[in-house]
């Protein structure tokens, strides 16, 4: 069991729970709908709610539960807060930056709501602690940006017994359901097993409309809100499916699946597994396993073109990545490599390269099939060009 | 039977770029065979390599799972909705 930071000093109230005049007035919004009252905030009050990650989706999370009064949130993240975070992850600012986030998340909630607990757990959530992590909590929220993890948080949930409110997001579309409901689906029942790591989209698709994890986070705090509250018709046995370019809200329905390993009447998982395995991925972010290939080094690159030598430089980014930086490459995108492959200068030593050399290791295992012989991989793409060459190339 | 089949963002690529794709089918088999004769890239991304629908790729007709009616052997009317629905995480780049 891993240790909280610093656990906020909670002046439990004795039993029974009841609101402090400061709190009638902030939760004064609540106190007036019929729907929550003072029955409702003293539920929210009394309610123990964990979230797993504190990135784009658990920022506006965490921002509504604690403004909403959940008397316990638990928070699961081990990043640092970095200048990408921002676009998206509002729970933190400029000044945030290279602190850890939950040191940045504690403070703003606490400021937010003084009144309630918050628990910060800096770890990554293992098979190791997550039965411990989960354990004290009513309901978990998935608010996670990867197959291990999630399935590892649906299978601690439905082990334990516990709700598992779920929202995933990929550039403009976002899904959201509640798992682990009793005779609910789980996200199992859904998606028995990942992707392989070949066939998750790759960087060039990659990306998150910023505003996407505030719509599907928001949607998720409402569900919990519900839970808590008993109130309403909770996503259990649906999946919503939202797409921000054309505005479209589906909803498709979800059955529990009889033959789940997990939650089937046979199951046969009883106890939580090697997630990483699972999902084919070997150690923490492995990228889809990538090719041995030819590697130059960018000072060696940089040498040799300021000697005024002969290299076609090959860019196999996508179009919209090179009017971000380039390097004076010829951009041909990895997709569209084998039908113009003929544009590449054949005589001529090729350094392909791309935004950190995954990509571009494809193409030049590409390109030696295809009879190139003299093919480099540019080792760590425009991400180390800007390291070790030229700073005013930006990262992104 | 026309029907649309709806292209899920992460295969749009696969798919000309589109959200949605029409398509002349009797089955929900018939649909999707129709839509990656059209799109042969798609086909890798649905299918594994024994032709069997890829665990993470979801196929519903209208609201409900194929899986839960005749599957591939689905009947379509004139105006069916068909959903393909991958499992999804995050927008982290590489």
């Amino acid at each position: 069991m891993p240790e909280t930071i610093e656990k906020t000093k909670h002046a439990a109230p004795a039993a029974p729970v009841s609101l402090s005049k400061e709190e009638v007035l902030r939760y004064s919004r609540h106190l007036i709908m019929p729907e929550v009252g003072m029955e409702g905030q003293l539920k929210l009050k009394q309610a123990k709610v964990l979230l797993v990650g504190s990135g784009g989706l658990g920022a506006p999370l965490a921002l509504y539960l604690a403004a909403a009064g959940v008397g316990r949130l638990g928070l699961v993240d081990f990043d640092r807060v970095d200048f990408t975070n921002l676009q998206r992850q509002v729970l933190f600012g400029t000044s945030d930056v290279g602190k850890p986030k939950l040191e940045a998340a504690k403070r703003r909630l606490q400021d937010l709501n003084p009144e309630i607990q918050i628990d910060a757990f800096e770890t990554k959530l293992t098979s190791e602690n997550a039965l411990d992590l989960l354990r004290p909590y009513d309901i978990v929220v998935d608010g996670t940006d990867n197959f291990p993890t999630r399935y590892l948080v649906n299978d601690a949930a439905v082990l334990l017994g516990k709700p598992n409110v779920y929202g995933s997001i990929f550039r403009f579309e976002g899904q959201l359901s509640v798992f682990g409901l009793a005779d609910g689906p789980c996200y199992r029942c859904l998606y028995p097993e990942p992707p392989p790591p070949g066939l998750v989209p790759s960087c060039a698709e990659g990306g998150v409309l910023g505003v996407l994890p505030g719509i599907v986070g928001s949607l998720q705090a409402m569900e919990v809100l519900k839970l808590i509250l008993g109130n309403g018709d909770p996503m259990a046995g649906r999946l919503l499916l939202f797409d921000a370019l054309e505005m479209t809200f589906r909803e498709l329905r979800l059955r529990k699946n009889p033959d789940c390993p997990l939650c089937g009447s046979n199951r046969t998982i009883h106890q939580l597994i090697d997630y990483y395995e699972f999902c084919g991925v070997r150690g923490e972010e492995a990228p889809p396993p990538s090719v041995e290939v030819p590697q130059m080094g960018p000072r060696e690159l940089a040498e040799r073109l300021k000697r005024g030598e002969n290299i076609f430089v090959l860019d196999v980014r996508e179009p919209h990545e090179y009017q971000i930086c380039n390097l004076g490459g010829i951009l041909i995108p990895l997709g569209d490599l084998p039908r113009r492959v003929q544009e590449i200068d054949s005589a001529a030593p090729v350094v392909v390269h791309c935004r950190s050399g995954a990509r571009s290791a494809q193409a030049v295992d590409f390109l030696r099939k295809a009879g190139f012989r003299r093919v480099w991989n540019l080792r760590g793409g425009i991400l180390a060009w800007s390291d070790e060459v030229d700073s005013s190339v930006p990262k992104y | 039977m026309a029907v649309k089949v709806m292209i899920p963002t992460p295969l749009r690529p696969y798919a000309g770029r589109q959200a949605s794709v029409s398509v002349e089918a009797q089955t929900v088999g018939e649909a999707l065979d129709a839509l990656t004769g059209q799109f042969a890239d798609l086909r890798r991304h649905l299918y594994a390599d024994g032709g069997r629908l890829r665990s993470f790729v979801n196929v519903y007709l209208n609201q409900e799972d194929v899986r839960n009616l005749q599957k591939d052997q689905t009947p379509l009317r004139d105006g069916d909705t068909i959903s393909i629905v991958p499992s999804i995480a995050g927008g982290r780049s590489c």
